[in-house]
């Protein structure tokens, strides 16, 4: 039944002209937590990733189109009662937000829904990580303590009353903007890397939901930023929304394919 | 020797006897003491009164165990830290330690956690007082804006630390997410006059010690346990001058001491007092009349003593920098009457030679000492540099108004012994005086030590000072003439060159 209501939606072709896809890698992630002890280094395929997160105007418009994603009309089975909350009406943004801003209060089933809505879909998340690696200069700077720093004091800062709009600081090295210091950001698969809720367990997986992979300690030690962005998906459930947490899509290989 | 009763309606009626010589007794499994543990709640569930450091929640009254519910919410705010310095904390709460939770041994807690909508990180709970797995972290674990609950019975009494338990775990201890949660014994603690709440922690931030401004979080800082900053109750001067602890002379004080870490262990001490009775590790067993007791991190202690004598008392980490150097210091004051017999209070020795004049002299000193070597030294900044000198080693018998103290030690202000003779000015000052003297024609027979320490500058910049100032006017004293005595005058044994 799940799929059928997924489904439901109006597909256009096209990533919207205003936040259009940018070709990412391909490139080499060294995960905080690797998959396996022989994966501690994984090869991505170049992939594509909106050029900045979805925007309470491009929401609005898939809303518009899509109306069994209102926040007065989806079941509460794809998201929380805070979702889309900050919007005035179901189908209107009101005084409160603005356009330009990120959306948030979107659950991953909404995002997945989006992104789908254009024959998209979220990105997983070492193609997240990978194209987040990247500083404005180069296409990894994990090894920058100062880069590292900096996007660890956004962790560690409350939430602005009004979340600035998207694109108001430098694009990094593949032309993506704002995947540190905005927001969160949804991925594919949030549950299926799951830490233990306790991270302290050994090997800090939920062996469980998570095959096999338990007994491998954390190989990217020293990567913070990285350690917390799993600490907060694993937070999350799918039907979750929250106010600091948006998304972007993704598809495959390089852009004009 | 302790009794425990216990009764739970009509049916069941528990009476055990502990020791403190037989300490197995409290701790173990069988019989009675489970039946203390495991009983059911009596009554309608009681929401938990919490309080904000270092206010402790009223002692427990109750003869049965209760269903208690504890609600914490979890608030990532922005504080100071120290005086114009802010950082952000992340707070069981809204303050730096969590809110004190008390419960009653056998109570079943349900604890909700609540992740404020404002938040950017998910957090969770570990009670060292849970017994069960992550200590109730994984049942809590919870995205912002949402909540969580779980239940615990408080199987054992003791006062535990609670803290975050979300990755990364330092960094969210760190930001100020622990607190204290007490399991009071079923018969309770013994009624003292004052409870207060205290807790240590580290915290690490990118600038130095007192840089203004936000001071963001340094995570390489926290990995070398290298701390900025060792605190009681999260801020400095979050228990000094008008946030001090307060007693009275004759009442009994208890401080419930937790250390959050995430790093540092703790040499906790109370300057001038000493700890009656302690319950090291805050374990069910106490330790008596203890000087400085060590609280791991992750760990806490109840500390016991009556205070006897009025003054401050002062609360350190007695690894002593993170005293001066990292503000790890609260207050304690306590009033009532003076009670000599116990503490004197200042007895007046022969002459104290304080180090003060270097400490003391600041900008002056060094304007005239600059003024000095380029030639152009004026009698005002000879003046001035004289004033901070005397401040620091001559008024504390000449007094800073130059009066003296009468019969003891001489006044300077409109002396005639000393404007009447600049040379012996300045002999007395590097040589001492001892024996009787006549100044304004008031005799006086005391001892003032050679001052040889100063150098021929500061020694001409205090005298040129002394001769005018409180009325009196005289000429300036230069370095030279100061050289020229000292080279002429025979150095007392053991004096400075």
């Amino acid at each position: 039944m799940m799929w059928l209501i997924l489904s439901w939606v109006f597909v256009h072709e096209a990533a919207p002209s205003e936040n259009p896809m940018i070709s990412v890698g391909p490139g080499v992630l060294r995960p905080f937590y690797p998959p396996s002890e022989k994966e501690k280094e994984i090869k991505l395929e170049a992939f594509q990733l909106q050029q900045h997160a979805v925007t309470n105007a491009e929401f609005l418009k898939f809303i518009q189109l899509n109306s069994n994603w209102r926040r007065d009309k989806v079941s509460s089975l794809f998201v929380d009662s805070t979702y889309l909350s900050l919007w005035e009406t179901p189908v209107s943004l009101g005084g409160k937000v603005s356009p330009g801003q990120p959306v948030v209060f979107v659950s991953w089933f909404a995002s997945k829904a989006y992104c789908e809505s254009f024959g998209a879909r979220l990105p997983t998340h070492f193609e997240w990580e990978l194209a987040a690696t990247a500083t404005e200069s180069l296409p990894d700077g994990r090894s920058d303590i100062k880069w590292r720093q900096k996007i660890l004091d956004w962790y560690g800062k409350p939430a602005p009353k009004n979340l600035p709009k998207v694109m108001q600081n430098e694009p990094n090295f593949w032309g993506l903007y704002d995947l540190h210091g905005l927001i969160w950001e949804w991925v594919q698969n949030f549950n299926g890397i799951l830490l233990s809720n306790d991270s302290r367990e050994a090997g800090g997986f939920d062996q469980a939901r998570f095959c096999g992979a338990g007994a491998v300690a954390a190989s990217e030690k020293e990567d913070y930023p990285s350690f917390i962005r799993l600490s907060f998906l694993s937070s999350l459930e799918a039907s979750y929304t929250t106010k600091n947490l948006g998304f972007r899509c993704a598809k495959d290989g390089k852009k004009g394919n | 020797m302790k009794i425990y009763t216990y009764c739970v309606g009509l049916t069941l009626c528990v009476a055990f006897v502990g020791c403190n010589s037989q300490p197995s007794d409290l701790r173990s499994t069988g019989g009675s003491e489970e039946g203390a543990r495991m009983a059911a709640p009596v009554g309608e569930p009681i929401h938990a009164i919490l309080t904000q450091a270092p206010a402790v929640p009223p002692a427990i009254t109750r003869k049965s165990p209760a269903k208690v519910v504890v609600e914490i919410e979890v608030k990532e705010v922005t504080m100071p830290i120290s005086g114009g310095v802010n950082y952000t904390f992340w707070t069981f709460g809204g303050k730096v330690p969590g809110e004190f939770i008390r419960v009653r041994q056998g109570d079943t807690v349900e604890l909700h956690l609540q992740n404020h909508p404002d938040n950017k990180m998910p957090h969770n709970i570990d009670l060292h007082a849970v017994t069960g797995p992550g200590g109730g972290a994984a049942s809590t674990f919870t995205a912002p804006g949402h909540q969580s609950r779980f239940t615990f019975k408080a199987l054992n009494q003791g006062l535990y630390v609670y803290h975050c338990a979300t990755a990364p775990v330092g960094m969210h201890i760190a930001n100020g997410m622990y607190g204290l949660i007490l399991v009071e014994p079923p018969e309770g603690l013994k009624p003292v006059d004052r409870e207060y709440y205290v807790m240590q922690g580290d915290f690490y931030t990118v600038g130095k010690y007192r840089e203004k401004g936000l001071q963001p979080f340094d995570m390489q800082k926290a990995i070398e346990e290298n701390a900025t900053y060792v605190l009681f109750n999260g801020s400095e001067g979050s228990l000094v001058g008008d946030n001090a602890l307060q007693a009275k002379v004759g009442e009994t004080v208890r401080l419930f001491v937790g250390n959050g870490g995430p790093n540092l262990v703790s040499s906790f001490h109370v300057i001038g007092e000493i700890f009656d009775k302690i319950y090291p590790e805050a374990g069910t067993h106490f330790q008596e009349n203890v000087q400085t007791t060590l609280i791991p991190a992750g760990g806490a202690a109840i500390v016991e003593f009556r205070v006897e004598v009025p003054g401050t008392y002062i609360i350190v980490d007695h690894s002593i920098f993170r005293t001066f150097n990292k503000g790890a210091l609260g207050m304690l004051k306590v009033t009532g009457d003076e009670k000599k017999e116990i503490y004197s209070g200042k007895e007046v020795d022969d002459v104290y030679i304080g180090d003060k004049a270097t400490a003391g002299s600041g900008e002056a000193v060094a304007k005239a000492a600059a003024e000095m070597k380029s030639g152009t030294l004026t009698i005002e900044s000879q003046i001035q540099a004289g004033e901070a000198l005397f401040r620091g080693t001559c008024s504390t018998c000449h007094m800073e108004t130059g009066l003296g103290v009468p019969s003891v030690f001489p006044p300077l202000a409109k002396s005639d012994f000393l404007m009447i003779d600049k040379a012996r000015s300045i002999h007395i000052v590097l040589n001492g005086l001892s024996g009787p003297v006549t100044v304004n024609g008031s005799k006086f027979n005391s001892i003032m030590p050679s001052m040889s320490q100063l150098n021929d500058d500061e020694v001409a910049n205090i005298l040129t000072y002394v001769r005018n100032s409180w009325g009196n006017k005289g000429t300036a004293v230069t370095a030279s003439e100061v050289t020229a005595v000292r080279k002429s005058s025979k150095r007392p044994p053991g004096a400075a060159e």
